[in-house]
């Protein structure tokens, strides 16, 4: 198996690029690790938490660090999807429409507070995110190759914001909260330098196509058959026998096993253990289940306190290893 | 990782008392409610209103007390309250012992038991106690609604004792199809059990006296209104299979007593000594017939006339009547014969024809003189009989259910004011007619005609068929059946009491309109019926029959025994092959891998089922350091074979060996 002396390098890449985000965004490795395991496999990302909390910085720093062409959109609550896509605009030179495109014609994304845009404007873009193409005005434009999107969004119980609905939830691979740092981060924080003179200085540690070739080998990580067992254990139980109001979709399970490849690669393993897919599964499924029911009402009290990763907690300790 | 042990836990129903026992949750109180219940529910019309309403009550006040999470009565109140309700049922029952004071105590420590309902261990007592309470619902009623009740309760029992065994919570509909499945692969054990377990006669335990006196039907007395209460009763009396046609109605004539004694107001069966049967030579056909019998606690037997066979266990008497052993206090069957045609005996024992001649003095004069009257008249007995028998259809008397209340001198008052009666007014009147003639006569107290159920083809006999008529002693004759209400009002026995009452006296089933309500009662007629000789009757006898059907040579309990321990086995068994094929493939890693976590077990390293085996082998390394390199190999080993790449067969076998022998060598 050629694949493992490749795989030290790769593991030895990733380890690299994030000694050198945590440089930048202090105490938040695991939070950085769940993110580049989102970008390996494939999947895009939301980050929900309060203001100022360094989603943003969190989006820089993955987008120097592996060479991506960054774009930023603002989301604002006048916004068109034509901001998001770009537009047809008649040129007198030439007598003809000529598309200019919209920021979305960008490898990373940054969608910042996504969900104080209008529900069209939203679906604007996570339209493009799922389908890796924009169609306007009848043709359809393929997106840059990789494609990541990163959008961030305030709680929803925030004022002037636009709550995501289920389905477009589902299209984003994982969500997770950054949090505020802890004692001695925001202590080398305060002390150091400036976070965006820090930011400018750092350099790509990624090639253009490194990063394509890390998502194939995230992708080809072996996945035994008493794992799919595990994966297909936790579903059936949100579907049959937790808390919850829908189980997970197949499309959840699938994001479920390529994440959990994703962090196999990011611990340099060849393939897949259940701690993989425990690591993952907070971020993966906190967004797409809702507690409800009989069993949920005795739950849901004690997730709404426990936070978001409750939901993923209780999921590890129900299910038990097949 | 401080912030995961967030993991939430479930609001709890009780406040905890006891760290040791688990406290119950919410859900898990809510199916022990349902369970004490259902369990509940059949036996409240059996117990006396003051108990169904304190049990009621206690369980409202626990349910409320779950409801606001209040806090349980203490101990010293439960205490009291025990003590007051045990002797509350002393009193209302004067005593502890029999059926009904003991199901009282159950029910009360049932209600009880769950005001102090705190952890899984009380729930598991509440659980048993209901399943105990379910069973003793039989002592009252073995029908198959009942059964099917008892069923559906027992499904919500078991459904409650899997809530409490934790596991994840599940919608209500999920956890009683848990349940039903489980009691499902019970089934075959049941089946098993019920064909093979050695049978004894009668019931398995015996009953306290106090289960049969709300037994309805004959009594071995006939006071005024005592028949025409039977005969507002639908329900079954025996049902019979002839072998062959049934004699027609005229030779449907049941006798199950004989009435000799009368006071001027009541006839009682006398109790004579046990004469020898008077021999009756068979002049005719037989009838062969089998009747199975519902408990009415009198020993006679109903069979027509003349019986020919004795089932086991009984004896016929003076008056050829069949009598069991003892009353009959549970459903019995006896195959019979009789000889409607027969040579009679010529003469009788002089002491039975004295009993059967003496009326008190003084009363029913009219009577008396008309009977006078007759024997001037007649040359013989034979004659006066025909004599009474015209008087009576001179008399023009009418047959009613509803017969005006006739006190003192009650013949003359039938005979002569009235003259409006059931059945027994025509009898007694007959009887104590002949016997004032100076003709030997008794009562014979039994059931008349019945019905064919056109849905199994068994002949039914009901309550409302109940009937009494008169035998008198004709020498050379013998005793001979007279039947006054025939006499007078013969569609009675031709068409049965329906077409002799008309319109809204008679019983509802009885009646001539409703005919779907008929149709449909003749259906579960036969369902009840064949539910009665299926499985109620399934007696010593049957099973012996069936075991042989099925081949088994001259069963006995020995043999029924081996088989039904060999068959049991034979069962477990399959359902043990059965789980180790669906056993996962890489049994063999698995199973190493057991060992493994046990002996880490004994360490003090708990291993939560949850947890993965990197998680695990870091754990035990940091507790063990002296043991970290072999735990990181085996679990290298383990992750090897059961997560990583497809190995070939033979490096999997190699493998495999090597971690059993890294693990067996483990010694922490």
């Amino acid at each position: 198996m050629s694949t493992i002396s490749d795989l030290s390098s790769h593991h030895a890449t990733i380890r690299a690029v994030l000694a050198a985000a945590g440089q930048i965004i202090l105490g938040k490795d695991a939070q950085l690790k769940l993110a580049l395991a989102c970008l390996l496999a494939r999947g895009h990302l939301l980050i929900e938490d309060l203001p100022g909390v360094g989603k943003t910085t969190l989006a820089h720093v993955l987008a120097r660090l592996l060479g991506l062409e960054f774009q930023r959109i603002q989301f604002t609550s006048d916004m068109l999807p034509a901001d998001i896509i770009g537009v047809s605009v008649f040129e007198r030179t030439s007598g003809s429409f000529q598309f200019h495109p919209g920021p979305i014609f960008s490898q990373l994304i940054l969608a910042d507070e996504i969900n104080r845009a209008t529900p069209k404007a939203q679906s604007a873009l996570l339209e493009a995110m799922e389908e890796r193409q924009v169609t306007s005005e009848g043709i359809t434009r393929p997106l840059p190759e990789p494609f990541f999107v990163i959008a961030t969004q305030n709680p929803a119980h925030q004022i002037g914001t636009f709550a995501l609905p289920e389905s477009q939830l589902d299209r984003f691979l994982m969500r997770i909260e950054l949090g505020y740092p802890d004692r001695e981060a925001e202590r080398a924080l305060l002390a150091g330098a400036d976070r965006r003179t820090l930011l400018a200085a750092l350099p790509p540690m990624l090639q253009a196509d490194e990063l394509k070739q890390l998502q194939e080998t995230a992708a080809a990580i072996h996945v035994s058959p008493a794992l799919i067992e595990y994966v297909q254990a936790i579903a059936e139980y949100t579907r049959h026998g937790g808390p919850f109001v829908n189980g997970l979709s197949p499309r959840a399970t699938l994001g479920l096993l390529a994440a959990a490849r994703a962090w196999a690669l990011l611990e340099g393993r060849p393939h897949v253990l259940p701690e993989d897919v425990q690591a993952v599964l907070p971020g993966v499924v906190a967004h797409r289940l809702q507690v409800g029911g009989a069993a949920g009402q005795v739950l849901g009290d004690a997730f709404a306190k426990a936070g978001g990763n409750a939901i993923g907690r209780h999921l590890i300790e129900a299910v038990p290893l097949p | 990782m401080g912030k995961r042990d967030l993991s939430p836990t479930p609001r709890r129903l009780f406040r905890k008392k006891n760290a040791c026992l688990p406290p119950l949750t919410l859900v898990q109180g809510w199916w022990l409610f349902a369970t004490a219940l259902a369990a509940l529910l059949p036996l409240i019309q059996h117990l006396p209103l003051w108990l169904s309403t304190a049990a009621v009550t206690g369980m409202a006040w626990r349910a409320w007390l779950s409801w606001r999470n209040g806090r349980l009565p203490p101990r010293w109140l439960l205490f009291l309250l025990v003590v007051a309700a045990c002797v509350a049922v002393a009193y209302s029952y004067r005593g502890f012992f029999g059926r009904n004071p003991g199901i009282a105590l159950l029910v009360i420590f049932l209600a009880l038991k769950l005001l102090e309902l705190r952890s899984v261990r009380d729930g598991i007592t509440v659980v048993l106690l209901a399943c105990f309470l379910l069973m003793a619902g039989f002592l009252f009623n073995q029908g198959i609604a009942a059964a099917l009740y008892a069923l559906a309760a027992l499904v919500v029992a078991v459904a409650a004792l899997i809530a409490l065994q934790a596991g994840p919570p599940v919608r209500v509909h999920e956890r009683l199809g848990q349940s039903a499945s489980l009691l499902g692969q019970a089934l075959p054990f049941m089946l098993v059990l019920f064909l093979l377990f050695p049978r004894v006669q009668g019931p398995l335990w015996g009953l306290p006296q106090d289960a049969y006196t709300a037994a309805s039907g004959l009594s071995d007395t006939m006071a005024p209104g005592s028949i025409s209460q039977v005969a507002q009763s639908d329900a079954i009396a025996f049902r019979v299979q002839f072998k062959g046609a049934a004699p027609p109605p005229h030779q449907q004539y049941w006798r199950v007593l004989t009435l000799t004694d009368y006071d001027g107001q009541v006839w009682r069966h006398h109790p004579t000594r046990e004469h020898d049967a008077l021999p009756y030579a068979p002049a005719g056909p037989s009838v062969d017939y089998e009747i199975t019998l519902e408990p009415h606690n009198l020993r006679g037997l109903p069979v027509l006339e003349k019986a020919g066979l004795l089932p086991p266990e009984s004896s016929f008497s003076a008056d050829r009547l069949v009598l069991a052993a003892t009353p009959v206090r549970s459903r019995m069957r006896y195959a019979m014969r009789s000889y409607p045609d027969y040579t009679p005996p010529p003469e009788e024992n002089a002491r039975i024809l004295a009993a059967a001649l003496s009326i008190p003095p003084e009363v029913n004069p009219r009577t008396r003189a008309q009977a006078r009257q007759w024997r001037a008249q007649s040359s013989s007995d034979a004659d006066i009989l025909r004599a009474a028998a015209e008087f009576f259809q001179s008399q023009l008397l009418a047959y009613t259910l509803n017969p005006p209340l006739m006190e003192k001198d009650a013949v003359d008052a039938f005979l002569f004011e009235h003259k409006r009666g059931f059945c027994e007014h025509f009898a007694s009147a007959f009887a104590f007619a002949l016997r004032a003639a100076g003709v030997p006569a008794r009562i014979i107290g039994g059931y008349q005609g019945g019905e064919i159920n056109p849905v199994d083809g068994y002949f039914t006999v009901r309550q409302y068929d109940a009937h009494v008529w008169v035998e008198a002693w004709i020498d050379g004759w013998g005793w001979v059946r007279v039947d006054p209400t025939a006499d007078s009002t013969p569609r009675r026995i031709e068409g049965g009491l329906r077409t002799a009452i008309g319109g809204g006296e008679a019983p509802l089933l009885a009646r001539q309109d409703y005919a779907w309500l008929r149709e449909f009662r003749y259906r579960m007629d036969a369902v009840t019926n064949a539910w009665n000789q299926a499985v109620l009757g399934f007696n010593p006898q049957r099973q012996r029959e069936v075991l042989g059907r099925l081949g088994m040579s001259e069963p006995d309990w020995r043999k029924m025994s081996a088989w039904l321990a060999g068959l049991c086995g034979a069962l477990i068994l399959a359902l043990v092959l059965n789980a180790m094929r669906e056993r996962k493939k890489h049994d063999a890693t698995r199973h190493a891998w057991q060992i493994f976590l046990r002996k880490l077990a004994r360490q003090g390293i708990d291993a939560q089922p949850w947890m993965g085996p990197d998680t695990l082998a870091r754990r035990a390394a940091a507790q063990l350091p002296q043991h970290a390199a072999a735990i990181r190999a085996i679990t290298a080993a383990y992750v090897a074979l059961r997560y990583g790449d497809e190995l070939p067969p033979e490096l999997r076998r190699r493998q495999t060996a090597a971690l059993r022998d890294m693990i067996r060598r483990f010694r922490p």
